[in-house]
């Protein structure tokens, strides 16, 4: 189907850790449905749960728009948070803010970043101190 | 290995979809962060961790991880135990650390 196209909205609730991935869960089962290949599902879930979770963790939520094409997914995360001084910085490996209540749910390993970089095939971050963050993902499938 | 072997390596007890337990597990992983659990995909893998919250569950499913094994006697609540059956996703815990975990079914053949 060449002209199959979704468009889903997600709003992300902010420092809640029972609702953080209920979104990639629910996109997760979108292409599943559709028929995508697991492993390209795999990448996809794991580049909006870390976006997902950043929006929870350092934005106090924001939101998810989906776009999903027979051949590709696009994702947009949008949030008014304290937004990002130092992206280059952001991006390394290891690098997180996390406060320690945070790292004791297990996240702030400062790989959530560098995760979504690898998994997607395009990554964009656009960040503003005090104005918020963009991150617009794409994965292609097959 | 099936994942009922698995649990009789450690000493564990199967806490939710023990209708599961013979499915097949080749492969391991040991954090308590998720981000470093993302970062890896395994094939039919099993995640270890000393964590207990909703996000075990929600990482393993963006991963299909199919089983959790949690260490150190710790129990997980009604929340995380109802996630993991509606996702079918089989919970094994163990009175063992991590390391002792990792140790023994690293022996018994599972995959780093
Ligand atoms: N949406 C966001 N708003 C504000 N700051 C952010 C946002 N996303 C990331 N950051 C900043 O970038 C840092 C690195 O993000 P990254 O996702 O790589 O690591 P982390 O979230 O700290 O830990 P992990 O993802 O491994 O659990 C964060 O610690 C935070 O300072
Ligand atoms: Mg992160």
């Amino acid at each position: 189907m060449a002209n199959q196209f979704i468009h889903q909205e997600y709003l992300v609730a902010g420092n809640n850790f029972n609702s953080a991935g209920s979104a990639s869960e629910a996109v997760k089962s979108t292409l599943k449905k559709m028929g995508v290949a697991s492993s390209d599902i795999r990448r996809v879930a794991i580049a909006m749960y870390e976006g997902e979770i950043n929006m929870v963790i350092h934005a106090g939520g924001g939101i998810a728009l989906v776009d999903i094409y027979y051949d590709k997914i696009n994702i947009l995360l949008n949030d008014k948070g304290k937004g990002i001084a130092d992206l280059e910085k952001a991006m390394q490996p290891g690098y997180s803010t996390a406060p320690e209540e945070v790292q004791r749910l297990g996240f702030g390993a400062g790989m959530g970043l560098p995760n979504m970089k690898k998994y997607a095939d395009v990554f964009d971050i656009q960040s503003e101190v005090g104005v918020g963050t963009t991150v617009k993902m794409t994965i292609y499938f097959g | 290995m099936k994942i009922s072997e698995l649990s009789a390596y450690i000493d564990g007890t199967i806490v939710c979809n023990a209708d599961k337990a013979d499915k097949e597990v080749y492969s391991a992983f040991s954090s308590d962060m998720m981000s470093d659990v993302l970062a890896f995909v395994l094939d039919q893998g099993v995640l270890i961790t000393g964590l207990i919250n909703p996000q075990i569950v929600r990482t393993a499913l963006m991963m299909d991880i199919e089983c959790i094994v949690v260490v150190r006697g710790k129990t997980p609540d009604a929340a995380i135990i109802s996630l993991a059956e509606a996702n079918g996703i089989v919970i094994v815990t163990t009175k063992k650390n991590m390391f002792e975990t990792s140790g023994r079914l690293y022996s018994a053949g599972l995959k780093a």
